[in-house]
């Protein structure tokens, strides 16, 4: 049973975390090198679902998703494909404001070297989030880690259905109030074992980087570093 | 001064007219960062921007370089003249030292495979050739600045402008930088335009001065007038700057 609620919870991020990164890289990096009027309003909301609540999520796409919502022909509602959609709704706006962040500081810092080359406003940022691709990595996990300690959305649309819905999150809030302490913190010491094993990515990519690159001088990527 | 550096000759001019600004201002926020900007470059010649910090030298280049637009006024190259630019500070890509120029050619629409081996040529004209295949980040500062430079050099300019460009490095680089560049604009006869604080370097590359203050060009003259003849009544500014009373 326990393996069975790791691997969906796994699955679920994974998939979330990269639905959310395709979307949310693409959103970031068009949004940093791009004006137009209402970018700064664009912006301010796009910071402010930063903390968007899970459960606000969860309760939006359980009305798209619902039988009379505009999604509700999918019959996606209580399945991991919801459970997916919820997580990368929530992931998205981290990985997009984290991005936005990057690429536009690293195009105020080179973006006129690479326009000078004669990159335009969508080659320029596709080459900044090359440049910076190791930033990316580091985001990308930053979403991941979001995503796999979530509870309130995938609660909401998936359900807790044991042995289809079930996810660690879930299970520990369920055992919890069951009362069932030792499985509980059996779920907790996984989750936490799965977070620490991203944080070792991390820290492993990053001696990776500067064993590559060497010591970089550049205060951005250090910043980022 | 390094022995290995050849002074410029004056170099007959075709007077054939490259480059042309006119009524040139450019202003950021409140701030006019250049005012009234007029100038006409012939080809083959070699322009020095001098001036105090802030006084608009960086900025003129840019938007001579095409990088940031006028505010009023107008910058006009004659038709199929091809420049390039070099930065203080050249931004090295994550990438090997030949992609990286390579990258500069595929941009300008030459197929990938042709643009490395025409990076591989640019880089042989740096001395950087055996170090094609390393990480550019991984470069020293004078490796980096010849680079950058290979890479302008790569897309064959008429034009090359340099920003400063030993400013950053120590003097062994800045004398190994500019032997490079001073060889490579003499063999392929480019019109040159180039902001510096180091007269020394100015005296060396550049048949004409150009003294910028506040946005303003006060003086315009020939290399040999104007670190050699009495500018305290034409050109008191300039004045002031060469005995070191502006900088």
């Amino acid at each position: 049973m326990l393996w069975s609620v790791v691997a969906r919870s796994l699955w679920v991020s994974v998939w979330a975390t990269a639905i959310a990164s395709v979307f949310g890289i693409c959103f970031g990096a068009w949004l940093a090198v791009t004006r137009f009027y209402g970018r700064g309003a664009l912006l301010t909301l796009l910071n402010t679902l930063l903390a968007l609540p899970s459960v606000v999520v969860g309760l939006v796409v359980y009305l798209l998703l619902s039988r009379s919502g505009p999604l509700g022909y999918l019959g996606w509602l209580f399945s991991l494909k919801a459970m997916v959609l919820a997580q990368s709704v929530l992931v998205f706006p981290v990985v997009a404001a984290l991005t936005r962040q990057c690429v536009e500081d690293a195009d105020r810092l080179h973006g006129e070297q690479l326009q000078s080359l004669g990159a335009g406003t969508g080659l320029r940022s596709l080459l900044l989030v090359w440049d910076e691709r190791y930033v990316f990595l580091t985001i990308v996990i930053t979403a991941f880690g979001r995503a796999i300690s979530e509870v309130g959305a995938v609660m909401v649309v998936g359900g807790n259905i044991e042995g289809f819905t079930r996810v660690m999150t879930t299970a520990i809030a369920l055992e919890t109030s069951k009362g069932d302490l030792p499985l509980a913190l059996a779920l907790g010491l996984v989750l936490l074992a799965v977070v620490l094993c991203l944080n070792i990515l991390v820290a492993a990519l990053r001696s990776w980087r500067l064993r590559v690159d060497g010591a970089t001088s550049d205060p951005l990527q250090k910043a980022w570093v | 001064m390094n022995q290995q550096i050849i002074n410029p000759q004056p170099i007959p001019l075709k007077k054939e007219l490259q480059l042309q600004l006119h009524g040139v201002d450019v202003q950021f926020g409140t701030h006019l960062a250049l005012n009234q900007i007029d100038l006409n470059v012939y080809a083959g010649e070699r322009v020095a921007f001098v001036g105090a910090n802030g006084s608009g030298k960086s900025t003129l280049l840019r938007v001579i370089h095409g990088v940031l637009p006028v505010s009023n006024g107008q910058v006009h190259w004659q038709p199929g003249v091809q420049q390039a630019m070099v930065f203080q500070r050249p931004h090295m890509l994550r990438t090997s030292v030949v992609n990286f120029v390579a990258l500069a050619l595929w941009l300008r629409d030459i197929p990938w495979r042709d643009a490395k081996e025409q990076a591989l040529l640019a880089l042989q004209q740096v001395d950087l050739q055996d170090l094609a295949h390393r990480n550019a980040k991984t470069l020293s500062g004078g490796q980096q600045q010849r680079l950058a430079f290979a890479r302008a050099l790569a897309v064959q300019p008429q034009c090359m402008l340099l920003d400063e460009p030993t400013s950053s490095l120590d003097p062994h680089a800045k004398r190994d930088v500019e032997r490079i560049m001073e060889h490579s604009i003499s063999v392929n006869a480019m019109t040159l335009l180039f902001s510096s604080h180091n007269l020394g370097q100015v005296k060396r590359l550049a048949t004409r001065v150009i003294y910028l203050e506040n946005g303003h060009i006060l003086a315009d003259l020939p290399t040999e007038q104007f670190f050699h003849q009495p500018l305290e009544h034409s050109h008191p500014e300039a004045h002031l700057f060469l005995r070191g009373e502006r900088v």
